[in-house]
């Protein structure tokens, strides 16, 4: 049958990239989004993997059955126009399957878009991450450091990115961790994650921005709390404060490595303003530039009901 | 000296100088096979300033077949440039500028232009129509899509391609992060292709809403036809959105607008939106016909009435209405919460219940059929297995939660050819091999028809089902390189032989071609498949005016039911025949509206006034030119139809 | 070709049904044409950037003015179609005339606005506003451009060859085109100009 044969291809397929491979990255979460998303994901699979094989077997069964071949010369195939009851079912169980994956589809909505569960009282720890051609720039208010393409995050404990981009639009995405977000520049996108284990992880900027956009990526770094204030104090005695002339030099396009500084760029280059559509207005930013100091980290808290 | 070095590519490379002496040579050897055969007279007077629906057709086949070819070598280029990590092949400039090149083209200048070369072709033989309703605004928007289509495909040889992706989102696109005028192309030589759609669009509806045959009813339309119409809605629809899109993006590159910028009170994300609110109907305009050939097909090789018309009917409908209310899944990730995410994500999914009922309809119309697996009932059947994966994969990804993880990677761009090829390459191949008797007057060779089926069948899966896995393990879509110890590297191998697959398949198709043109046996009949609507009623190849008589029509499968049940097509007389005259004017202004397009690109404003003053005149001309078609007299129709009916 | 008698003359052939069935769907597509750059204004009517925002910069007289003429225009094309149709060819080219003459007219003021808002700093580069602002304004001055062209076509045309089933389509035609200028100024004056101002 030339129906097995192609069904035969599909499953070598399937093994030869099955078998001796580990875990693929989005099927193997670490923290409680990613884990949402990927029980999403096997969900939809099994129930698509059904209408698939349905699918298969009503044309395995009609080209066996109706093939010209096996009929006789003189077989006139009828006239049908169609049958009320049979188009119902053909209607119904999707509608069925539709209805069943929406649930559960805006539930998890509500799930990736809110701070996660499971972490008692605690507050979040909130990191801007901000993207220039081709970099990642990680500013920590509470701890008043700032990082270049690399993020240590403490476990058990709530994360809130904060993205916004100094630049095209890209998309912040640690696989392990949960799904992505873009990062534009003129408002501000929030997104919850949180790790559960120690670890290492990709991440990277998954939307194209580009030339140098294949390498755009940081490293991720999930500790205990009582490692990540000892990197925290580390950082504060060892790095240089981050000032505004060696954040422009860091804008710049190109790639870097890894850097750390005291301080945020936040001070002195706050982040936009609009976090709804509407009035994003980034001229004024440049204006107020080096007013007010402190006003960055006090808009963090007032900032909180933005998470849309 | 500024000037002019805008003009040069900014990043060359020996492929592109080596493309540079093809494209001069092959120009070249057209310019000298056309006089040294004196052929010139002919090719004005029998192509270019033709205004008949079939010729129009062919050039559109022809075209979409070239930009095929284009299209699919540059795949091959993205697919050896992945398929070993940290390849060298391609540096990461023209990989941006080749991925970019690839969606452009294969969408708007070969799925396009392929299915409106079969509703060109088919639609007004199926109705029982003369032509279409505007058979010289019809050679306009051919050659105005030709126009565009040729635009953009000199870009990589003069002053740079595109390179921001097909969608070409700003700020990415905008002057300051795409300094070189390849963005002016992609802005200038869609809208002027768009422009040419919108028209089919507009003459195609007007054809099918008032040129039917007597007794033809909307509900007694063949499928493929009703397909044509609520794709042709869709065009009109969605394009004028495309239209003012592209204007804006025109402005921002050219008079620094700041509708999409970084500063002042530009907004990115507005691009996004309306590029999606035109780019997600383009893809059921792709799709629907697609469908109606399906429909045609698998009909006709089960030898039984299509299942369930009425619900197909009903299904499109919806599709349709539908296609326009899903645009956000585009960008779940975009940040507008999970409330609107919600929405979207449950229209999206509402997507596969129409669908689905079309599937379900295709199987039952096999159900107690005589089904004879010829080479494009081939094509409808590997089809459905594959576009079912392609579609229950699209359900996926319109969970917006889980999107998440899916948004930008290869599983997105393995969902999406895995909709696109089976969907509508396979369809296109299947109607090409299909109608091509009723164009050509001999059939395409079978034996070497089918092992291409299976070729580019078997391909198509082992090309992009790695990427499912790929992408849940993290390979971003659009990366130029990666580094061995992301572990991609296997399945990126698998997907560059499966590409190398799909294109011995297309090799294979221009190969039948040529095999068929030489040895093919030119005495067959009419209706070589044993087909049931009115095109294969007339001659093969068709008389420049289609049917003697207007047939006359009773039900939705008029040819099948007048060989079965013995109904009388074609009553009456003959009588003369309206016919509109050639002109050479659709083409020359096509011509100005490239030199307009190449003077923009360029920013050149006094040839670009000149140009469109020149378009305003071809307009004038128009305008008070008394043209009234001409008549073919009875006596010219009795001795065509009378020559036809010995040769076949 | 056939000519039905019992018909208006516009409608009288085939070829005229068609003509204007199909201007009615391309209308249609205009219609999603302005719905965008309406879509894309009230999208960007608050970014302003540095720039002015509506209120600062619309001046009622100039609006109204354009507004009083575009209307009267329309109205008198529908004079004109009333001629044709009892085929009174002078009334006809009279009332063309008027139409295109108040046309030009409504452009001229729009010109002046332009120049004003430039002049006022309030170009086209100036912001996402004063970008959307000039541009759906923009796009209906120049479907104005086109119909005075158009017209003048027309006229000419029913003036050399008299009211015939071919010219009486044509002039038909575009009325239909001016009355949805007219339709669309509306749009403008009430949503654009009115709003902005309040």
């Amino acid at each position: 049958m030339k129906m097995k044969r192609a069904f035969l291809s599909v499953i070598f397929v399937l093994a030869t990239v099955l078998a001796g491979c580990e875990p693929l990255m989005v099927l193997d979460p670490k923290g409680p989004q990613a884990e949402r998303q990927a029980h999403d994901i096997m969900l939809s699979i099994g129930l698509m993997s059904i209408i698939v094989i349905v699918v298969f077997a009503l044309l395995a069964f009609m080209l066996i059955k109706y093939r010209a071949s096996k009929q006789s010369k003189d077989y006139e195939p009828p006239h049908i126009e169609g049958n009320i009851i049979v188009e119902a079912i053909c209607v119904g169980i999707p509608i069925l399957i539709v209805i069943f994956l929406s649930i559960v589809s805006v539930k998890s909505n509500y799930i990736v878009e809110a701070k996660p569960e499971g972490y008692g009282d605690k507050e979040p720890l909130v990191v801007y991450a901000s993207s220039s051609n081709w970099k990642w720039h990680f500013s920590y208010p509470e701890e008043n450091i700032e990082t270049v393409n690399y993020l240590y995050i403490p476990t058990d404990r709530p994360l809130e990115f904060r993205l916004y981009s100094y630049g095209p639009i890209t998309s912040f995405w640690i696989p392990q961790l949960g799904g992505q977000k873009y990062a534009m520049s003129d408002m501000i996108t929030t997104l919850h994650l949180a790790a559960d284990s120690p670890g290492e992880f990709m991440g990277r900027n998954a939307n194209f921005s580009g030339k140098g956009f294949a390498e755009n990526t940081f490293e991720v770094t999930a500790m205990p709390q009582a490692k990540f204030d000892e990197w925290v104090d580390e950082v504060k005695e060892t790095a240089k404060p981050l000032t505004e002339e060696k954040f422009d030099e860091l804008l710049e396009p190109g790639h870097l490595g890894r850097s750390t500084y005291t301080g945020t760029h936040l001070k002195f280059l706050p982040p936009p303003e609009g976090h709804h559509h509407g009035s994003g207005n980034s001229d004024e930013h440049s204006e107020d530039e080096h007013a007010e100091h402190q006003q960055s980290s006090e808009s963090h808290k007032g900032s909180e009901h933005h998470s849309h | 000296m500024e000037f002019f070095e805008r003009f040069a590519i900014p990043h060359p490379s020996p492929a592109i100088y080596a493309s540079m002496v093809a494209i001069a040579l092959t120009m070249v050897a057209i310019v000298a096979g056309l006089t040294y055969f004196k052929k010139w007279g002919y090719l004005w007077r029998e192509w270019l300033t033709t205004v008949d629906h079939k010729r129009i057709g062919i050039m559109y086949l022809i075209s979409a077949l070239l930009m095929l070819f284009r299209g699919g070598a540059d795949a091959i280029m993205l697919r050896a440039q992945l398929a070993v990590p940290e390849n060298k092949l391609l540096d990461a400039q023209h990989y941006n500028e080749i991925f970019t090149t690839h969606g452009i083209v294969m969408i708007l200048f070969m799925a396009m232009p392929f299915i409106i070369a079969l509703m060109n072709f088919v639609v007004p033989l199926q109705i029982g129509a003369r032509d279409v309703a505007f058979p010289r605004l019809n050679a306009l928007s051919f050659w105005l899509f030709f126009m565009g289509a040729m635009l953009l495909n000199i870009s990589f040889v003069v002053g740079g391609s595109p390179d921001a992706g097909w969608t070409s989102y700003f700020p990415l696109a905008g002057t300051e992060f795409s300094e070189s005028v390849g963005s002016n192309y992609y802005m200038i030589a869609i809208q002027i292709a768009g422009i040419g759609t919108l028209m089919t669009g507009v003459n195609f509806l007007t054809t099918i809403l008032r040129m039917r045959a007597p007794g033809m009813t909307l509900m007694k339309m063949p499928m493929f036809t009703w397909s044509v119409l609520v794709t042709n809605v869709i065009i009109v629809f969605a394009f004028p959105v495309l239209t003012v899109l592209l204007a804006m993006g025109t402005f921002d590159r050219l008079f620094a607008t700041h509708f999409f910028t970084t500063t002042n009170g530009g907004m990115d994300m507005l691009w996004a939106n309306l590029f999606w609110v035109w780019g997600h109907p383009e893809v059921y305009i792709l799709i629907l016909p697609a469908f109606g050939v399906y429909s045609e097909v698998i009909s006709t090789f089960a030898r039984r009435n299509l299942y369930g018309y009425k619900s197909m009917v009903a299904s499109m409908v919806l599709i349709s209405l539908l296609s326009f209310l899903v645009w956000t899944h585009h960008f779940f990730t975009m940040g507008q919460g999970a409330l609107t995410n919600s929405i979207f994500s449950i229209t999206t999914m509402a997507i596969a219940v129409p669908t689905g009922v079309k599937i379900f309809n295709w199987l039952l119309t096999l159900w107690k059929g005589k089904i004879e697996i010829t080479t494009p009932m081939l094509y409808s059947l590997l089809f459905i297995p594959l576009f079912t994966i392609g579609g229950v994969t699209g359900v996926m990804l319109g969970m917006s939660a889980a999107d998440y993880q899916y948004h930008n990677t290869m599983f997105l761009v393995a969902h999406f050819h895995m909709v696109i090829i089976p969907g509508v390459v396979f369809a296109m191949l299947a109607g090409l091999t299909y109608w091509w008797p009723k164009m050509f007057g001999f059939m395409l060779n079978e034996r070497i028809g089918k092992w291409t089926a299976w070729i580019i069948g078997i391909s198509t899966l082992v090309a992009f089902m790695p990427m499912f896995f790929s992408g849940l393990d993290g390979q971003a879509r659009r990366m130029y390189t990666y580094s061995e110890s992301t572990g991609y590297g296997p399945l990126n191998m698998i997907s560059f032989i499966g590409a190398v697959g799909l294109a011995v398949g297309f090799v294979l198709i221009a190969y039948n071609v040529y095999y068929s043109v030489r040895y093919s046996p030119r005495n067959i009949s009419a209706d070589p498949w044993d087909a049931r609507s009115l095109e294969w009623a007339t001659h093969s190849p068709v008389p420049e005016y289609n049917f003697a008589i207007v047939p006359q029509v009773d039900s939705s499968e008029a040819f099948w039911d007048a060989k079965k049940k013995g109904h009388e097509l074609f009553k009456g007389e003959y009588e003369k025949i309206h016919m509109p005259n050639n002109s050479g004017v659709p083409f020359l202004m096509s011509c100005i509206f490239f030199v307009w397009g190449f003077s923009l690109v360029f920013s050149m404003w006094i040839p670009a006034i000149a140009a469109t003053i020149g378009i305003l005149a071809c307009m004038a001309h128009r305008s008070f030119e008394k043209d009234h078609g001409r008549y073919i007299s009875v006596e010219e129709v009795e001795e065509t139809e009378s020559k036809l009916r010995g040769a076949s | 070709m056939k000519i039905d008698h019992s018909l208006p003359l516009e409608y009288s052939t085939e070829e005229n049904r068609l003509k204007i069935l199909g201007f009615w769907i391309f209308l249609g597509a205009e219609i999603m044409l302005f719905a965008t750059l309406f879509a894309s204004y009230f999208t960007l009517v608050d970014r302003t950037g540095s720039g002015p925002s509506g209120a600062d910069i619309f001046e009622i007289t100039p609006v109204l003015i354009e507004t009083i003429v575009l209307l009267t225009s329309s109205f008198t094309i529908g004079l004109g179609v009333h001629a044709m149709r009892i085929g009174n060819k002078k009334a006809m080219l009279s009332f063309f005339a008027i139409t295109l003459l108040l046309g030009a007219g409504f452009l001229g003021v729009e010109i002046y606005e332009f120049v004003h808002y430039a002049h006022i700093g309030a170009g086209i580069q100036t912001s996402a506003f004063t970008a959307i602002l000039l541009t759906t304004l923009g796009t209906h001055g120049a479907h104005v451009t086109l119909g005075l062209l158009w017209g003048t076509a027309i006229i000419l045309q029913v003036k050399k060859r008299g009211l015939t089933p071919e010219t009486a389509n044509k002039s038909f035609i575009f009325s239909l085109y001016w009355h949805f200028l007219d339709v669309v100024w509306i749009f403008i004056f009430s949503f654009v100009y009115l709003k902005g101002m309040m």
